[in-house]
């Protein structure tokens, strides 16, 4: 499941601008639900494409501005 | 464009076979089995004396009832269980080379023909052995390194022969492979680096095949999946559903694996990527993908059958416990090349739950 920063300024889905309801609802409302199978592919600050990696228990996404989120997928053993 | 049955019909028998690929048409008895029967006859044909379903009996198997959908899964499982036995086959698939594939597969997001927001990016050797071992650490027998290319160029064959001799020197488990195409000697050097199985799906029945895939032809698919049997390497080879099908047109990739006989078959459910042509399809009933499930198991009797990419999101919990008792033999633990799947401990505690021990390594030999 892929978390999102309350400051998230854009939809890490489908990159489109969040309004003030923010990803967990409205237009972005599905989004949100296609995040717990996916990791992000736009950067939530800039709206730049990531470069995503995605390994059998994490991934991580890398943002030219602003830098790396990585985030394991497997719960604590 | 929207796939329809219309094309297909235009479509079918529309190239020169080759001496060792299927006839266009399915092979099967004239007279179909009705709905009614086929459950009856799926017992004695298939759980009795072991043979493989027909094209036919196949799509009727597709035409039962949700009603029958019960039993459906009963006798399925109890095929799996007479010729696979109760364990389950684990495995970790892991990208080595992400998106920028010049293919155009209606259903990837991994295409550079497309508006997928999925970037290029190559996974170094020193990731690729972490994520082997952690995988093992599940229990996996079998760590898949995939390769979104037409087929391997020197370049990725160097970085697949750095990449297994890393693994095998640190981690007990199999390594298998995903690089599209390949020639005769392609096939034998991955052979030759100890790849135990290489995948190559059909994805889809000849005559749909050209509705998903244009920049390639369903034969060389079928070529490259005829020369890895001649390598000693296990052939993996199974497809997708629920991209817009007909029945008939998956009773006949069904139909078409059980004629190329692979040691395992993948099936995944279309999960409809942004961007991609197939971005827009629904994702396919839960009771349909079930029925598939059983439908590949009695046309597959003997073949390792693996949940692959989808089953999250096409059937959720109750419907991935419904499929492991109605066929399946083996999963993907973990995440997916473009998605996110499980966490490992749900799929191993569910096993455990059913009584379905993972298949040891020592068995996978």
């Amino acid at each position: 499941m892929t978390s999102i920063s309350v400051d998230a300024v854009f939809c890490p889905r489908c990159g489109q601008p969040l309004g003030p309801a923010g990803i967990a609802s409205g237009e972005h409302a599905v989004c949100r639900r296609a995040l717990d199978l996916e990791p992000p592919r736009y950067c939530a600050s800039c709206r730049r494409r990531m470069i995503v990696q995605i390994t059998p228990s994490d991934w991580t996404a890398r943002c030219i501005e602003h830098g790396e989120t990585t985030e394991s997928t497997w719960g604590p053993a | 464009m929207q796939p329809g049955v219309d094309g297909i019909r235009n479509n079918r028998g529309m190239t020169e076979q080759v001496a060792t690929q299927p006839t266009a048409s399915p092979t099967s008895p004239t007279t179909p089995d009705s709905a009614a029967d086929i459950l009856t006859v799926a017992r004695e044909q298939v759980l009795e004396r072991g043979e493989r379903l027909t094209y036919d009996q196949i799509l009727a198997v597709l035409r039962t009832s949700d009603e029958q959908l019960e039993e459906l899964l009963a006798i399925a499982h109890e095929v799996r269980m007479r010729y696979q036995g109760p364990d389950v086959e684990v495995e970790g698939i892991i990208s080595l080379k992400t998106g920028g594939c010049p293919e155009d597969c209606h259903f990837c997001a991994q295409s550079g023909q497309f508006t997928s927001p999925v970037r290029s990016v190559w996974l170094n050797i020193p990731e690729l052995v972490r994520a082997a071992k952690l995988t093992r650490d599940t229990g996996a027998s079998e760590f898949c390194i995939v390769a979104a290319v037409r087929g391997p160029d020197a370049k990725l064959m160097e970085q697949m022969r750095a990449a297994v001799a890393a693994i095998k020197g640190s981690v007990d488990i199999n390594v298998a492979a995903s690089l599209g195409m390949l020639d005769a000697d392609q096939c034998q050097d991955l052979a030759d680096m100890g790849i135990h199985r290489y995948n190559h799906n059909l994805e889809a029945g000849r005559s749909y095949f050209p509705n998903v895939v244009t920049t390639h032809t369903w034969e060389e698919r079928w070529e490259t999946c005829q020369l890895v049997k001649t390598t000693g390497m296990e052939l993996c080879c199974g497809g997708l559903v629920g991209m817009g099908e007909s029945l008939e047109q998956r009773a006949e990739l069904a139909d078409q694996l059980g004629e190329l006989e692979p040691h395992e078959v993948p099936l995944n459910f279309l999960n409809p990527r942004p961007g991609t042509p197939f971005g827009d399809l629904p994702v396919m009933p839960a009771n349909d993908a079930l029925r598939c499930i059983a439908a590949f198991r009695l046309a597959l009797p003997r073949t390792i059958l693996r949940y692959a990419g989808g089953r999250e999101l096409t059937l959720g919990d109750l419907g991935t416990r419904d499929g492991l008792l109605g066929g399946i033999n083996a999963v993907i633990v973990g995440n997916y090349l473009t998605t996110l799947g499980r966490d490992p401990k749900e799929d191993l505690a569910l096993l455990d739950e059913l009584k379905m021990p993972i298949k040891a390594l020592s068995d996978t030999f």
